[in-house]
């Protein structure tokens, strides 16, 4: 091994050295988007049940229309000042109405949207029930063969055997 | 007989609904502020030299307050009808300028001073109401949309009528036509008057 070879070794190795030193300072350089990441995961966590007003089928967390850009700004400076989920919700319904949550509280305005369904679901099988009752009973209903009914249906076939 | 006519009431109840359903404006969203006293503010307005104004300004009439934008494209087609409404005198009609200045009205990796701003948006604003007429008293400048976030703006031009004491009696999303006048609001207004 000549002086050359392991020189370039050696700088091969230093270059390697300085790149894994470098990298981890390279990704905090393209610092993390938010500034606060718990700030921003509890605005995700916020802004995923809420409705953005002006694309209505999208949540407040993955709407980009300005409008949500705003709100969720508004949420990160309720946050801040250490408001409760509840308190934000509050904040937004007491300005866009009910309609902004996509979970609707359960409050007897609400009652028909939360229990409707199952209050269908259960008429519907006491309808079933009663209209199958109602076809078994016709079954079962119908008289059996009465030892008289037999007699005669022997009698019958008796006479259409005869030649 | 009976039997086929049970499906048929299904049938029916569901037309029903999906006629109703369906022909509901998705847009139109019950405002909670209807009832509300309205929502305080204080903002500069178009007017250089006036005082800054506020709802607690209008106590004692009965006033509207339109929310508007020069990049609104549906302001534009409600505009004349407001400037031929105002010259009827029935009450004061306050403009609110909602977000005048957009992000790609500033100069590229640049943002605006808040004077340079106010500025922005006070020019551009005058410019456009001397050219389709100005049917406004005066025209707050809600330029970060503070006060609209406090409306529930959510989709210009949106109009509110408010009583003498200074609660919200009536809320419009998008555009206000003359049937809309003629048949809702100035009954209203009317209404309000009087009492």
């Amino acid at each position: 091994m000549n002086l050359q070879s392991v020189c370039i070794k050696w700088l091969c190795v230093a270059t390697w050295l300085l790149l894994a030193c470098l990298a981890p300072l390279q990704a905090k350089e393209a610092a993390p988007l938010a500034e606060d990441p718990v700030l921003e995961k509890r605005l995700i966590h916020i802004s995923e049940e809420l409705r953005c007003l002006v694309c209505q089928n999208e949540s407040l967390a993955s709407s980009r229309a300005e409008l949500a850009n705003d709100l969720r700004e508004e949420v990160r400076k309720l946050i801040r000042q250490d408001k409760s989920d509840s308190q934000i919700k509050e904040y937004l319904v007491t300005r866009y109405g009910d309609f902004v949550l996509y979970k609707p509280e359960v409050k007897p305005l609400t009652w028909v949207l939360w229990f409707g369904p199952f209050l269908l679901l259960v008429l519907a099988i006491l309808g079933m029930a009663y209209y199958l009752r109602q076809r078994q009973g016709a079954q079962t209903g119908r008289p059996a063969l009465s030892d008289e009914d037999r007699r005669k249906v022997q009698e019958i076939l008796k006479s259409g055997d005869a030649p | 007989m009976k039997k086929f006519l049970i499906p048929l009431g299904f049938f029916l109840g569901l037309v029903i609904f999906l006629a109703v359903g369906l022909n509901r404006d998705p847009k139109e969203i019950p405002s909670p502020l209807i009832g509300k006293p309205a929502p305080a503010f204080s903002l500069d307005t178009l007017d250089t030299n006036a005082p800054k104004f506020g709802p607690q300004d209008m106590k004692g009439k009965v006033w509207m307050l339109n929310v508007w934008a020069t990049w609104c494209v549906a302001c534009r087609e409600e505009h004349p009808v407001l400037v031929a409404f105002s010259k009827a005198n029935q009450l004061p009609i306050v403009g609110l300028s909602y977000k005048e200045v957009q992000p790609q009205d500033e100069p590229a990796g640049k943002k605006f001073a808040p004077q340079e701003k106010l500025q922005f948006a006070r020019d551009r604003s005058a410019l456009w109401l001397n050219r389709h007429g100005n049917p406004y008293v005066l025209s707050a400048m809600d330029l970060d949309g503070r006060v609209g976030i406090d409306y529930g703006v959510y989709g210009v031009p949106e109009t509110y009528l408010i009583d003498k004491e200074g609660v919200i009696r009536y809320k419009r999303v998008g555009v206000v036509t003359p049937e809309l006048l003629q048949s809702t609001i100035l009954p209203l207004v009317q209404k309000l008057n009087a009492s």
